[in-house]
C-alpha cells in the first residue's frame, strides 16, 4: 500500500518543482569568427526566483563556455554587469527572472553607445574618460596633509547623499539618446559623480567642476528624457542631479 | 583549431571559410564621436547656458504668441476662410499686431534655429557635415528673419 502514497508524494514534489523553462535570447558577437552580431537562443531550466546572472552562468558553465560577459561581485555592488535586458538597461545580478516575464524569450544585449568587444562586453574607456574629466576626487584649498578628520554636519552630508550611491555601471549613460549619437557628451554618470563633489561642503573645487560641465558637451546637452533615472539600478535620481547642476550654473550668474 | 569550424555558439561563416580569425579579428564598430583623452578640455563662456535658458523663456512667450495667432487666424471670425489680403492688411494697420508678429517671427525663428542646431549637434558625426549644415541653417534663419522684418515694417496696403 506504500506505492500510491509515494506516488502522491512524488507527484507533489513534481508540481512543487520550482524550475521552469526559459529562453535566453542573447546578442552574440565574436570578431574572431564574424563581423556580424547575431541572436542566439538558449533554453534553460531555472528557478524564476533566480537572477538573469544565474542564467548566464548556467549557459557559460554548462552549455557554451564561449559566452562572454563581465561580472564580479554578483550582488549589485561592483557595477560590472549592466546589460540591456528585454530592452531596458539593468544589472543582470539584480534582475529576477520572475520579474521580467519568463513566458517570452528574455533578450539580453550589450549596453548601447559603447563599442562591443565581444558578446556582452563593451569598451568602457570613453565612459571612464568622461568620469576622469570631471575630477571625481576630493580637492581642498589647504594642500597640507590633514591632521584630523574633515568634519561635516549631517545636513551637509545629506545634500549629496543620493549621488554617493553610484557604482559606475554605465546603465544611465548608455541609456541616454544624446550619448548614443554623440559620445562627446559627458553623459549622466559623469555628471552624477561631479554632483557628488560639487555639493560636498568639504570640497573646494566645485566651481572648477561647474565650469567643466558648462562646456558645450556638458549639462546643457541633457534633454531631460529621464532614461537615466529609469535605468539606474541604485535608484539614484539622475535627472534631478543633472538639473541641480544646471540650476547651480544658472544661479551663480544671476 | 581549424578556423573554418563553426563555434559551439553557432556563429560561423555563412559560406566557406571565415574571413576572420584570432590574429585577424573583424573590426569593432566604433561608437560615434567617442570621448578620448584628446577630447578638448572645457571651453570658457556661457553660450550653451544662455541657449538653454533662451529655449525655455522663448518657449513660454511662444505659447501665448503662437496659440493666440492660431486662434485669431484659424478659429475666430469664420475660421480660415476670412484670411486674405484685406484681413492681413487690416491687422498690420495696428502697431499692436505688428509688434506681435515681429516678436513671433524673431522668437520662433531663433527658437527653431537653436533647436535645429541642437539636432545637428546630435546627429551630424563629422566636423565638416556639422559646419555645412549649420552654415545652411544660419543662412536660412538670417534670410527669413530679415525678409519678414522688412515686410512687416514696409508693408504697403495700397499695393496694386
Ligand atoms: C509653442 C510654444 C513652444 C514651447 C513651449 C517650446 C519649448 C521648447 C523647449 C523647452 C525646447 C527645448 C527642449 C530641450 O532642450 O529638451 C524646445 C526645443 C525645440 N523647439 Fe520649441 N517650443 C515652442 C514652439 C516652437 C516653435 C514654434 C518651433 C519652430 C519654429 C519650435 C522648434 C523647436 C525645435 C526644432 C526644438 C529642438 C528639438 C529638440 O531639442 O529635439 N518650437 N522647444
Ligand atoms: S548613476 Fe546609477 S546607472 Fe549611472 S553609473 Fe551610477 S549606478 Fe550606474
Ligand atoms: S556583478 Fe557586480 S554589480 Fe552585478
Amino acid at each position: 500500500m506504500a506505492t500510491p502514497v509515494l506516488d502522491k508524494a512524488e507527484a507533489e514534489a513534481q508540481a512543487a518543482s520550482p524550475y521552469i523553462t526559459v529562453t535566453f535570447r542573447v546578442r552574440r558577437f565574436n570578431p574572431e569568427v564574424s563581423a556580424e552580431a547575431t541572436w542566439e537562443d538558449f533554453q534553460l531550466e531555472i528557478d524564476p526566483k533566480e537572477r538573469v546572472l544565474d542564467g548566464l552562468h548556467k549557459i557559460k558553465w554548462d552549455m557554451d563556455g564561449s559566452l562572454t560577459f563581465r561580472r564580479s561581485c554578483a550582488h549589485g555592488i561592483c557595477g560590472s554587469d549592466a546589460m540591456r535586458i528585454n530592452g531596458k538597461n539593468r544589472l543582470a545580478c539584480k534582475t529576477l527572472i520572475k520579474d521580467i516575464n519568463p513566458e517570452k524569450p528574455i533578450t539580453i544585449e550589450p549596453i548601447k553607445g559603447l563599442s562591443v568587444l565581444k558578446d556582452l562586453v563593451v569598451d568602457m574607456e570613453p565612459f571612464f574618460q568622461a568620469y576622469r574629466d570631471v575630477m571625481p576626487f576630493l580637492i581642498t584649498k589647504d594642500t597640507n596633509e590633514p591632521t584630523r578628520e574633515r568634519l561635516q554636519s549631517a545636513e551637509d552630508r545629506e545634500r549629496f547623499d543620493d549621488t554617493t550611491k553610484c557604482i559606475l555601471c554605465a546603465a544611465c549613460t548608455s541609456s541616454c539618446p544624446v550619448f548614443w549619437n554623440d559620445g562627446q557628451y559627458f553623459g549622466p554618470a559623469a555628471i552624477v559623480n561631479a554632483h557628488r563633489f560639487i555639493f560636498d561642503s568639504r570640497d573646494d573645487a566645485g566651481e572648477q567642476r561647474l565650469e567643466i560641465l558648462n562646456d558645450k558637451d556638458g549639462v546643457w546637452r541633457c534633454r531631460t528624457t529621464f532614461n537615466c533615472t529609469d535605468a539606474c539600478p541604485r535608484g539614484i535620481e539622475v535627472t534631478k542631479a543633472i538639473q541641480e547642476v544646471k540650476r547651480a550654473l544658472i544661479t551663480r550668474r544671476f | 583549431m581549424s578556423t573554418t569550424e563553426t563555434t559551439a555558439s553557432g556563429i560561423g561563416p555563412v559560406e566557406g571559410a571565415s574571413l576572420y580569425d584570432v590574429d585577424n579579428p573583424a573590426p569593432v564598430i566604433e561608437s560615434p564621436r567617442k570621448r578620448t583623452n584628446k577630447t578638448p578640455k572645457s571651453t570658457r563662456g556661457n553660450f550653451e547656458m544662455y541657449g538653454w535658458l533662451f529655449m525655455r523663456l522663448s518657449g513660454i512667450v511662444l505659447v501665448v504668441l503662437v496659440l493666440g495667432h492660431l486662434l485669431i487666424q484659424l478659429v475666430l471670425d469664420g475660421g480660415v476662410t476670412k484670411v486674405g489680403f484685406a484681413f492681413v492688411a487690416g491687422r498690420w494697420a495696428s502697431p499692436w499686431w505688428q509688434v506681435w508678429d515681429l516678436a513671433m517671427l524673431w522668437l520662433a525663428m531663433l527658437h527653431g534655429a537653436n533647436g535645429l542646431r541642437t539636432v545637428i549637434n546630435d546627429y551630424a558625426e563629422q566636423a565638416s557635415t556639422r559646419l555645412w549644415l549649420k552654415g545652411l541653417l544660419y543662412t536660412a534663419t538670417v534670410f527669413t528673419i530679415l525678409l519678414g522684418t522688412l515686410v512687416i515694417f514696409t508693408f504697403d496696403p495700397n499695393i496694386r
